[in-house]
């Protein structure tokens, strides 16, 4: 197992947003997380990357037990994630996002009176990951010009771009007109398959065509598992979606 | 970047003809310049790079140059021990005050650190076996070798230059460029790696390192000391340079500088009242320009070079 999830919860005054989820992803899996909104899925995903620790229960990556550890140490294990909110650095470049995104795991981040140019290495990186997502064209362009959709783009190239060994993808074509949602699915289809993806998305389209797995929360809690297409059929899944409330 | 080089060329040149044109008085200013140009860059790294917005940074400068005065005369040491000291003394209240302040942003960060700075202006008027209280600590009047404006002038620039160069470097390294990066996402420099209080204080630590040497400076260069340099207005006027020049720019704190120390010369011609002339100013410049001079240049020159291309 890559990464599993022992009866975590995370707590914020009276609401449980997580209660009791137990997860298990293993190396190489495509899995989504599916449910309808406020279900907590963007809170587990905050749990696991240390942003809002569980309150309870016990987070295992890679064999490591990272429940208490916080967020740079996990990345600088391999966990990357893009956020649902885009969560950028507006007031600078393209490349330069890519930068501080590349260099989060290396020690040149502490280079303090270095030249700041890219090493023929980091250049070839960073290529590869905005060819992937393909804004390769808008590098020199500040982040705050881009269009939403680019900005989507270079969210995933910024998670991608350290060669991550679980990526975390919170609703990456949130907000995207259907062209662009596209071209976002067709990204996360090219993706390494060494990289292991765990994905929050609405769109059951979108997921069926993309994740072996697909988990199912409501309330907080665990709901239903199983492969995307049972999921699609699972009588309790439609009912939380549709908003009936299930007996 | 030829023309980066050609404007470096007219600033040295004109930094090094400078005494030889100004009348003495005015050398001292231009020195004064040079100094409290160091002292806003140090408060731009922290302000304009890591978004944080310090007001400290008049009682670690003034720190180092009491720390200098003390050694000088109380303790009869000499003047490069002295500042060595002194230096050394900012730099570790700096590592003080960061441990205390990098958790909070905002207003907090900025309320938290001017009480650091209240704190430290309050033991240079108490402690007065040792600071001298209201009296403050008076030199034994400046090195022979450099006692003259115009030899002072030269001896300032000649470390003003350096540190300059070196906080060029500082701000555009990798690890300048992660400060810009937590100035604008903390969230998204966690998950990609960064220990962000690490980097803040580090950031801090130099800020007060540079804010040192101008301290340093300023006590060779005043060979007089008193609790009125730790004092909140110092701390403000620093922040205000910055501010001035324009924020995030680094070199623009010289322009600052060269503002401020201009226009409190004329106003105290005429009032005695700078601290309030200083409080209006600020606003002034917070409405009217809050990007400062050199961020207004740059602005301008970034929205005629959309015009001219098509
Ligand atoms: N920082 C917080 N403080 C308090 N409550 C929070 C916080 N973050 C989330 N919540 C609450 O926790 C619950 C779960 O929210 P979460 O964002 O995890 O849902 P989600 O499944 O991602 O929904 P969506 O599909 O709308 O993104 C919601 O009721 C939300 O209001
Ligand atoms: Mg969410």
């Amino acid at each position: 197992m890559l990464l599993s999830l022992e009866n975590i919860s995370v707590q914020f005054d009276a609401l449980k947003a997580v209660d009791g989820v137990s997860l298990n992803v293993r190396q190489g899996e495509r899995r989504a997380v599916i449910g309808p909104n406020g279900a907590g899925k963007t809170t587990l995903f905050n749990a696991i990357t240390g942003v809002f620790p569980p309150t309870d229960g016990k987070i295992v990556f890679d064999g490591r037990d990272v429940t208490r550890a916080p967020p740079h140490t996990r990345a600088g294990l391999g966990m990357g994630r893009t956020f649902q909110i885009t969560n950028l650095f507006p007031n600078l470049s393209v490349a330069q996002n890519m930068e501080l995104a590349l260099r989060g795991r290396s020690r040149r981040k502490f280079s303090f009176f270095g030249n700041a140019d890219l090493t023929v290495d980091e250049r070839a990186q960073l290529d590869r990951a905005l060819t992937l997502t393909r804004i390769g064209a808008r590098r020199d362009v500040l982040v705050r010009e881009l269009s939403y959709g680019e900005q989507r783009q270079l969210e995933m190239a910024m998670a991608l771009v350290s060669a991550p060994r679980l990526l975390l993808l919170d609703e990456p074509a949130a907000g995207l007109s259907p062209a662009e949602r596209a071209i976002v699915t067709e990204i996360i289809r090219a993706l390494p398959r060494d990289i292991t993806i765990v994905l929050i998305e609405h769109d059951m389209d979108l997921v069926l065509s993309l994740v072996d797995w697909v988990t199912c929360l409501n309330n907080g809690q665990f709901l239903a598992e199983g492969a995307p297409a049972d999921i699609r059929g699972n009588r309790q899944v439609q009912d939380v979606y549709l908003g009936r409330r299930h007996a | 970047m030829k023309r980066a080089a050609l404007w470096i060329l007219v600033a040295a040149l004109v930094l090094l003809v400078l005494p030889q044109v100004l009348p003495g008085y005015q050398v001292s200013i231009a020195t004064q310049i040079l100094i409290f140009g160091v002292l806003a860059m140090s408060i731009d790294v922290l302000a304009g790079f890591a978004g944080r917005t310090p007001l400290c940074h008049g009682a670690i400068f003034g720190t180092a140059a009491y720390v200098v005065l003390y050694w000088t005369t109380v303790a009869g040491g000499g003047i490069f021990t002295g500042v060595a000291l002194g230096v050394l003394a900012a730099t570790a209240l700096a590592a003080v005050f960061a441990l205390l302040a990098i958790r909070t942003s905002g207003v907090y960060f900025l309320l938290l650190t001017l009480a650091l700075g209240m704190i430290v202006w309050g033991v240079c008027l108490r402690w007065t076996g040792v600071t001298g209280g209201e009296n403050g600590i008076r030199g034994l009047g400046r090195p022979e070798m450099v006692a003259d404006h115009v030899t002072f002038y030269y001896v300032t620039l000649g470390v003003v230059a350096p540190v300059t160069l070196l906080m060029w470097r500082f701000v555009h390294s990798p690890f300048g460029l992660t400060l810009r990066g937590i100035r604008d996402s903390e969230t998204r420099m966690r998950s990609l790696g960064y220990n962000v209080p690490l980097h803040l204080f580090l950031a801090f630590l130099a800020s007060g390192f540079f804010a040192g040497i101008a301290g340093a400076l300023y006590a060779i260069f005043n060979d007089y000391v008193s609790p009125s340099t730790v004092q909140l207005t110092q701390s403000v006027a620093g922040l205000l340079m910055a501010i001035t020049g324009g924020i995030g720019t680094l070199l623009g704190a010289f322009v600052g500088a060269g503002a401020i120390i201009l226009l409190e010369n004329t106003v105290s011609a005429f009032t005695a009242r700078w601290p309030i002339v200083l409080g209006i100013t600020f606003i002034v410049i917070m409405i009217f320009a809050p990007e400062g001079i050199v961020g207004r240049i740059r602005l301008l020159r970034a929205r005629m070079r959309r015009v001219s291309s098509p």
